[in-house]
């Protein structure tokens, strides 16, 4: 029966888990993901979950131990965050090399040094290029509708390729939301019946899984593992619209706020575009004609649609939660501004890195953001390109 | 052997022809030097084959019969592990053939 329960992001990880009910689960526990595990093991003590739920020694070994099951046929979850997902990094590249439909929530969490434990993106977005599809939630029931619709993704023939459901750490990870959790049987029906292509187990058609290419095979190999991403964008619209019929929650590849008739836009990802959404509606009753884009996917990088949605904008500025020490600009912003490089009509792009180390983010720094953006509107000037926001200067 | 374009491939990376490393012939490696099998001295004691990367030395019944070229790469371990003296096996030069295609 659907209901509405108050769940933190990291209990509604372990409830959409529960309720697809996948062969095997592989998860170390570390802060902030520490409860998505806790809640399985506990869904498992109470015989609510019917997979195999396996404790390793490490994240390494979690995603080992995935990549195992998936490889024997199983559909395969697993939860991490921060150093836990750097450590499962040869394993990354492994998984999505394999094509093996492995999905993993992970509370985004600052990297060390220093140690920090708060939110930020810079764990999935150090794993970006490991070929993980990259999916990205505002609050607790995105994070859960993400987390199923990541199943569909994954496991899809065109695509098998294993998918990230990011939320924020701490920020959605703990906090409390009345979540529309839909029925068990609904959720099963909606994930279907999951048919590995290959599987170790099949003593009917032997295989050998990651054998060694030499240099005539790897190019092939990798070209045909890109195909899967690259197919990924028709399954992820035809999912995310199918998910909205069913639930009355459709997604797309990104959220317009206020955008219809807007000249200047902000590009945020994650719980921070709520804030930004309130910022934007008071900009507005300033009397700016400011818009809100938030992107839901990352991986595969929706940069059509992107650069149709933000053409029009006199100047846009790009938000990231990560920093990319030594390139110009952080890795949201230089997709975005990559994008829109062919239109003879395009914005001024700006960057802020923001939150690292879950620093808060308020209404006033979106607006101060918003301040900035309508100067370049009035002026077509951009005095810096690449700035921070909320961070001690002098 | 035609090799696959990366449309042909199976998904995944996977090997649907478990063992066909046999295929790779690891002799065509060798360059210069070759192990010369010599029946007379040889104790049988399976150190050549024991120490073979690659499963070259060919037995029957617990009897050393002779080396398979189509895989050694010439490496010499054999040779060197060989404990009788003189040497059951010795590395002998060998006329260097270029692949197809190649300067000759």
């Amino acid at each position: 029966m659907k209901t509405l329960k108050p769940l933190n992001g990291n209990q509604t990880i372990a409830e959409a888990t529960r309720q697809v009910d996948p062969d095997v689960i592989a998860a170390y526990p570390i802060t902030p993901s520490t409860a998505i595990v806790e809640s399985i093991a506990q869904f498992k003590a109470d015989g609510l979950i019917t997979g195999e739920f396996v404790c390793p020694e490490s994240e390494h070994s979690a995603m080992s131990v995935c990549i195992g099951a998936a490889s024997a046929g199983g559909r395969v979850m697993t939860a991490t965050s921060s150093q836990g997902l750097a450590l499962m990094w040869e394993m990354l590249y492994i998984a999505a090399g394999l094509r093996l439909p492995i999905v993993a929530g992970i509370a985004n969490r600052a990297l060390s040094a220093p140690i920090n434990i708060h939110g930020d993106h810079s764990d999935t977005m150090g794993a970006r290029d490991s070929g993980w599809i990259h999916l990205y939630s505002e609050n607790c029931q995105e994070a859960y509708d993400n987390f199923i619709q990541a199943f569909r993704i994954a496991e899809h023939m065109d695509v098998r390729t294993p998918v990230f459901v990011g939320l924020d750490g701490f920020i959605i990870s703990h906090s409390v939301e009345v979540v529309q959790v839909e029925d068990d049987a609904e959720v099963k029906k909606f994930i279907g019946e999951y048919k590995p292509v290959y599987s170790l187990l099949d003593m009917s058609r032997k295989i050998t899984v990651g054998p060694l290419d030499f240099t005539d095979y790897y190019f092939e190999h990798k070209r045909s593992q890109i195909e899967g991403i690259e197919n990924a964008p028709a399954v992820i619209e035809q999912v995310g619209k199918e998910f909205g019929l069913t639930f009355g929650r459709p997604y797309g590849f990104f959220e317009e706020y206020r955008m219809e008739d807007a000249e200047t836009a902000i590009v945020v990802m994650s719980s921070a575009a709520g804030t930004g959404k309130d910022a934007v509606d008071e900009l507005r009753q300033e009397g700016l004609k400011i818009g809100l884009l938030k992107p839901r996917v990352f991986r595969p990088f929706p940069y059509q649609k992107m650069a149709e949605a933000l053409k029009k904008m006199k100047a846009v500025a790009v938000l990231d939660r990560a920093s990319s020490p030594g390139a110009f600009g952080a890795p949201l912003f230089t997709e975005i501004r990559n994008a829109l490089y062919d239109y003879a009509e395009r914005p001024k792009v700006i960057n802020y890195v923001y939150g690292l180390g879950g620093r808060d983010i308020k209404v006033e720094h979106f607006k101060e953001v918003g301040a900035k953006l309508e100067k370049i509107r009035k002026t077509g000037k951009v005095e810096e390109m690449c700035g921070y926001l909320n961070l001690r200067e002098s | 052997m035609k090799k696959e374009t990366w449309k042909e491939l199976p998904l995944g990376c996977v090997n649907v022809h478990p063992g066909n490393s046999r295929e790779n012939l690891t002799g065509t490696w060798r360059s210069g030097l070759k192990p010369e099998f010599i029946a007379e001295p040889c104790i049988h004691c399976m150190f050549c084959w024991l120490y073979c990367p690659h499963f070259a030395i060919i037995v029957e019944d617990g009897v050393m019969k002779a080396i398979n070229y189509n895989y050694c790469t010439g490496c010499g371990l054999c040779a060197e592990e060989c404990p009788t003296k003189p040497k059951s096996i010795v590395m002998v030069k060998e006329e260097v053939k270029l692949a197809e295609g190649g300067k000759k």
